[in-house]
């Protein structure tokens, strides 16, 4: 399976960042955009292992990265969650739009 | 003795009455204020008087000519090694002689506003702004540096306005105030500009060795000043035309005499004070100071002896036709102020060379000058005095409402007779031995001048007279008043002078505190012209001996009686013989009645010419332009502003967009354009 | 990321999910295999759908973006995609060719350990973070007491810890390997 060149790899993990970020931009429910922002998170996981596996086989710090990633990533959609929640007390509505306290 | 140690109080003492009476006056004061300002004043003179015997009399002379003394000298800012504005006071017989009539006559407003301003609600400020005004004055006198003198010359301008305009709810007084200022600092700037070449050209500012720089005739600086021209003219002479432009506005000098006249709307205390005494006198000082210097210069000399002339020819004329006493009282001092010019302007110059006997070539004239200076301090001092007297009765200015007031104030009428006597030239009073003096100076050196000043002093005891007769006299036998009347009898008639009844007479003459300078005043226009003034008085400091030629003196003093008698024929009993005059004189009378129109040429040509031409270009650059660039870029602001504000929308979303828009042209500028 | 249908994009999500874990798979590295699965698909999917639910907004369709936007986003998107995929079609990835051997017991002896290339103190660092964001969470989702809605929080609460503690099982998992 090493005969896959690294590029095509990479292509997959830059689409799927991509598309993670056109949905952030695009989304208006607070709950996509955090599951966009999760796809965008895998897509730099992938990233990490590839060049590992590629580029670094002795080392093992892809590795280590991508554990730590998702971990944190773990908490913070849980904190995010949180924020959500409030905002829905607050607002009742998850729509970002409805949001702005922060407009002029 | 040590001069230094009570000179400088002279003038700081009244200061320290204004700061005092100014920040305290009004609410802790009131009437005590003026017994302050009084005892403080009568310190003043003191001292003056005290200095003035030291100086005079025990330890001034050495060598038989008056020293020129600096007690005090205090490097204030310094431009260069040899060029500095010092503080200092400088004694030398004219600033002696300065010190003491400006605290004298000083002490006598002082008192008599004891008893006119009495009421006044504003007592403490009045008394304060008087202080202000006498410090000013001192310190003028004293100055040891040409530009001391312009400092407090401005402060003797601000003081002065300050005191015109003390009534400030009439507007006439706050336009009369603001004309004064006005003039007077428009004549300043001629004085800046001949101050400027002065001390750039001696390269020094204070006075001793300006003068001395100047007038030797070996000194490289006079060869550099009088050889470069300007238009024509050496730079010399532009200097001390400037520098005279100066004192002819502080002196009201045709012409710009304008303001004096309009400056009578200020107290009649202040007027005595300022428009008789001291403050007007300021521009003859300031000749008399540059005297050496003007002497050198011959062009200069001329232009103060004709501006002198003329004006005190024209200040006479105008006099003759003016109903408001003290508008009389006004041209009067010009009239006179022009006398002592022109008598600097024919004055010799001592030095080494003259012969003693040689009065003139002395300097007769310089000396005549000083000598009506002072003598022309204490008998116009006087009259205004009496004119405020008259008007705290009748509570009106115009001659028409006054008439026979002899009964009913003896002592002011008499104070009022002696002074005009005085001012008439008649002798023993004080007035006949100065005027007398200026005519013999004028007659050795010019002789138009003389014929000039002879017209003059004739038409002076003219119009004298003719107020003296129309305020104390002129009333028809059978009601001649000797009790108070009622207030509204009889309505006035505005044809001559002296038909109407006074209007209100429900007061006395006065308090005390009123009549007792009028009595000093008065004692001391008798005395002061027995004083030997060429002794002590003299452009270099040697004294001299001035004679009396009594054939001279029959020709002025014929001419001045001739004056009264026409007076006395016109106005002692009231007819109508003025009018007739008038219609006869007419259009002369008109022109004189008008002030010859000087005035409405001045309006004409600040209206006209500078509002229009300068005034309203400048407002409107100033409105559109200027204005129009802050508003515009204020405008374009808060357009762009509108604009940006968008940005900040609070959409999390747009934020991330510009966020990563942000980056990506950060990734393209490293990669490609990063070299 | 398109459907209007949020329930449906959690699906999506879920489906994304799994296919980088097989992605892992065919990488070799099923360590990092089995952990996304445990973690992402068991926590945080399951998170993100229970929250669907507490903001009772599942079955309703959310409201569409001015096109403005979408259009902008949609060019900025494929602009930032193209640039990055021609870098990295230009640049020469040198392969190497040494060994691979990513057994499960070497990486844990180096996680905790304290050598060079040991990461046992970032892995003490996260574990605080851990700490940190459960309190965090739950202080974010508490209501007062006595409100409409404490009922929601308290479901709230409890999935958050649930969610944490997972992942402390995970960890300890690991450790004990």
């Amino acid at each position: 399976m090493s005969d896959v060149p690294i590029s095509h790899i990479l292509f997959v993990s830059t689409a799927l960042f991509f598309i993670g970020m056109y949905g952030l931009f695009t989304r208006r429910n607070m709950i996509t955009m955090l599951m966009a922002i999760e796809l965008i998170l895998n897509s730099v996981n992938i990233n990490f292992v590839v060049f590992n596996k590629y580029l670094y086989p002795e080392n093992l710090d892809g590795i280590f990265f991508t554990i730590f990633i998702i971990t944190i990533a773990a908490a913070e959609a849980a904190v995010a969650i949180a924020i959500i929640i409030n905002l829905y007390r607050s607002h009742r509505s998850i729509d970002v739009e409805n949001a702005g306290e922060m407009k002029w | 003795m040590n001069y230094s140690s009570y000179i400088a109080l002279i003038p700081l003492l009244p200061l320290a009455s204004f700061a005092v009476l100014g920040l305290f006056g009004k609410k802790y004061f009131k009437n005590l204020s003026g017994i302050i300002g009084c005892l403080v004043l009568l310190t003043s003179t003191l001292l003056s008087l005290y200095a003035a015997y030291h100086y005079f009399f025990v330890d001034g002379k050495i060598n038989g000519s008056y020293q020129t003394l600096i007690p005090l000298k205090y490097t204030w800012l310094s431009f260069s090694d040899s060029l500095s504005i010092d503080m200092g006071i400088i004694l030398d017989p004219i600033s002696v002689m300065m010190l003491v009539v400006v605290t004298f006559v000083s002490l006598m407003v002082h008192i008599f506003s004891l008893g006119y301003m009495k009421g006044e609600e504003r007592f403490g400020t009045y008394y304060s702004f008087l202080s202000l005004f006498t410090f000013s004055m001192l310190g003028l006198v004293v100055a040891s540096n040409i530009f001391q003198i312009y400092i407090f010359w401005e402060l003797v301008g601000v003081s002065s306005y300050l005191l015109i305009g003390f009534y400030y709810d009439r507007p006439s007084a706050v336009a009369a105030s603001k004309k004064a200022f006005i003039v007077t600092r428009f004549a300043d700037l001629g004085f800046l500009v001949g101050i400027l070449i002065l001390g750039f050209q001696s390269e020094t500012l204070d006075f001793n060795t300006l003068i001395q720089r100047l007038t030797d005739i070996h000194s490289p600086q006079l060869l550099a000043i009088a050889s470069t021209s300007f238009l024509g003219i050496s730079l010399l002479t532009w200097a001390l035309t400037l520098v005279f432009i100066g004192g002819a506005g502080k002196s009201a000098m045709f012409p710009l005499h304008i303001w004096l006249p309009d400056a009578m709307e200020g107290p009649t205390p202040v007027s005595a004070l300022i428009h008789a005494a001291t403050m007007v006198v300021a521009g003859v000082y300031l000749v008399a100071r540059l005297f050496p210097v003007f002497h050198i210069n011959e062009a200069s000399l001329h232009v103060v002896t004709w501006v002198g002339a003329v004006s005190a020819f024209l200040a006479a004329v105008i006099a003759c036709t003016q109903t408001d006493i003290k508008r009389v009282l006004a041209y009067s001092t010009m009239s006179q102020i022009g006398y002592m010019m022109f008598a600097l302007g024919v004055s010799g110059y001592g030095g080494e060379n003259a012969r003693l006997t040689d009065a003139v070539g002395q300097g007769l004239g310089y000396t005549a000058s000083m000598f009506h200076l002072f003598t022309h301090a204490f008998f116009k001092s006087l009259l205004f005095l009496c004119a405020g007297a008259v008007i705290h009765i009748v509570h009106s200015n115009d001659m028409k409402d006054m008439g026979g007031l002899r009964k009913l104030m003896p002592i002011t009428s008499i104070a009022f007779l002696i002074a005009c006597l005085a001012i008439a030239g008649i002798p023993p009073f004080a007035g006949f031995f100065s005027k007398e003096e200026i005519l013999m100076a004028a007659w050795q050196n010019h002789p138009a001048i003389y014929y000039i000043g002879l017209i003059t002093s004739g038409i002076t005891a003219f119009y004298m007279f003719r107020l003296y007769f129309s305020i104390f006299w002129n009333r028809t036998p059978d009601s001649q008043l000797t009790t108070p009347l009622a207030a509204d009898r009889v309505p006035p008639s505005a044809l001559a002078v002296g038909q109407g009844l006074p209007k209100a007479q429900h007061h006395s003459e006065g308090t005390l505190s009123m009549k007792l300078p009028l009595v000093i005043l008065a004692i001391g226009t008798l005395l002061v012209g027995f004083i030997p003034f060429s002794k002590f008085i003299s452009p270099d400091g040697k004294p001299f001996v001035s004679e009396m030629h009594l054939t001279f003196s029959i020709v002025p003093v014929a001419i001045a009686t001739i004056g009264i008698f026409i007076a006395y024929r016109l106005y002692f009993r009231r007819s109508d013989r003025p009018e007739k005059l008038a219609a006869a004189l007419g259009g002369l009378y008109n022109a004189a009645y008008r002030k010859f129109y000087i005035d409405e040429i001045y309006l004409f040509i600040t209206k006209k010419i500078i509002f229009n031409l300068v005034g309203k270009p400048a407002a409107w650059i100033d409105r559109n332009i200027v204005d129009g660039t802050m508003n515009g870029i204020a405008w374009t602001t808060g357009r762009i502003s509108v604009l940006i504000k968008g940005v900040q929308s609070g959409r999390v979303q747009s934020y991330a967009l510009y966020f990563f828009g942000g980056i990506v042209v950060l990734i393209i500028v490293f990669l490609y354009l990063w070299k | 990321m398109t459907t209007r249908k949020i329930f449906r994009s959690a699906i999506w999500l879920l489906f994304s999910l799994i296919g980088i874990a097989a992605l892992y798979f065919w990488l070799q590295v099923e360590f990092i295999a089995a952990v996304q699965i445990i973690v992402y698909v068991g926590g945080i999917v399951v998170l993100i759908i229970f929250s669907i639910f507490l903001t009772q907004q599942s079955g309703n369709e959310m409201p569409k973006q001015p096109l403005k936007r979408t259009i902008t986003s949609a060019l900025a998107v494929l602009f930032g995609f193209g640039l990055t995929f021609l870098q990295i079609w230009k640049y020469n990835f040198q392969p190497s060719t040494k060994n691979f051997d990513w057994s499960v017991s070497k990486i844990g002896s180096q996680m905790l350990g304290t050598k060079a290339a040991g990461y046992a103190l970032p892995f003490e660092v996260v574990s605080m973070l851990l700490l940190a964001a459960m309190i965090g969470c739950i202080v974010i989702a508490m209501k007062a007491p006595g409100s409409a809605t404490s009922g929601k929080a308290k479901e709230e609460k409890l999935e958050t810890i649930k969610e944490a503690s997972e992942i402390e099982i995970t960890i300890n998992e690991i450790t004990g390997t």
